[in-house]
């Protein structure tokens, strides 16, 4: 599995969503499923896929999945 | 064995009501982070500990007025892959004083560890938390942050912010199985309140109803079942422990 099919596994696990509505253009509240409490299950579900740590401001820019993937690149994870 | 498997994470660890919350808990086999800013003190927490009971214990020297000392335990902790089930967000100060003697350094103490260093400490922890699918946050508030008391207005208004916090927190995070309580002790016998002033000190011992002090481990009782799968059905919930204390 790709780290992109990683990262689309992540967010609908984390949303309860259909893996096809995850794509760059998905935005924080932009569908019922991701609000503020389902983002920190989100958070924790991708430090967990990734094995990595989203510190505080990073948790907070976390606005869509294409700046998720920025986010995540940061610590080389590459899509 | 109560806790058995958790781990908890308690602040202001080194003596009073947080040493008997850890000494209590990992009797019931809880593993334990222990912070403090009393190093020496703390160190000597876990060696009586360690002599006593089978479980691991983590301590850090962190002032939970520092966010930044904070965020860097957390990190060390979660670095090194070690999540908890409880947070007992204990640590605390007090100073007596009628409002127009109050100091602002005293003010931002008082609020910046009783207040701040519980909602960054809580902050901090939910990583913790989401990993464990769940978890127990205990938090000190006081019998003067429920019914207030002359010369304890700053201390009174901190402890009730800690009610506050409790009530809404518990709200936010019962979805994701995390539980939110609070202590509100009464008069317990600890170096905090050996320093009280005298006046307050024989005014609060006459009022309370069963007619002595309560013990550290008093606290530490109800902290177990509210850190214990005993409360798993129970949030949002402020719970005195204070021997019929009228105030």
């Amino acid at each position: 599995m790709n780290n992109q099919e990683k990262l689309i596994g992540a967010f609908a696990e984390a949303l309860s969503i259909d893996p096809s509505i995850v794509t760059d253009s998905l935005k924080y509240q932009g569908i019922p499923q991701w609000d503020s409490i389902s983002h920190m299950v989100l958070i924790s579900q991708l430090e967990e896929t990734f094995d990595v740590s989203i510190d505080t401001d990073d948790v907070i820019d976390m606005s869509s999945v294409a700046k998720a993937k920025e986010i995540l690149a940061k610590q080389n994870i590459s899509f | 064995m109560l806790l058995k498997g958790k781990t908890a994470l308690i602040t202001g660890a080194s003596k009073g009501i947080g040493s008997a919350i850890a000494e209590l808990f990992a009797a019931e086999g809880a593993d334990l982070i222990l912070f403090s800013r009393n190093t020496e003190a703390l160190k000597a927490v876990k060696d009586k500990l360690n002599a006593a009971y089978p479980v691991d214990i983590k301590i850090f020297s962190v002032d939970v007025r520092k966010k930044n000392e904070l965020e860097n335990a957390f990190q060390e902790l979660y670095s090194q892959k070690v999540f908890f089930d409880i947070l007992v967000n204990n640590a605390g100060i007090m100073t007596d004083a009628t409002l127009q003697m109050v100091k602002d350094d005293v003010m931002e103490s008082i609020y910046e560890t009783n207040v701040y260093g519980t909602i960054h400490c809580s902050q901090l922890s939910l990583k913790s938390f989401l990993r464990k699918r769940g978890g127990s946050i205990i938090n000190l508030s006081s019998i003067i942050g429920t019914n207030g008391n002359s010369g304890q207005t700053i201390y009174g208004s901190s402890k009730a912010a800690v009610i506050g916090f409790t009530k809404s927190l518990s709200k936010e995070l019962a979805p994701l199985n995390i539980r939110v309580n609070t202590l509100a002790p009464g008069f317990i016998d600890t170096d905090m309140t050996k320093g009280m002033d005298p006046k307050f000190y024989e005014k609060n011992l006459a009022s309370i109803g069963m007619k002595r002090l309560g013990k550290p481990e008093d606290v530490a009782k109800v902290a177990l079942f509210l850190a214990s799968d005993l409360s798993g059905y129970v949030t949002g919930q402020i719970i005195g422990v204070d021997g019929g204390m009228l105030i």
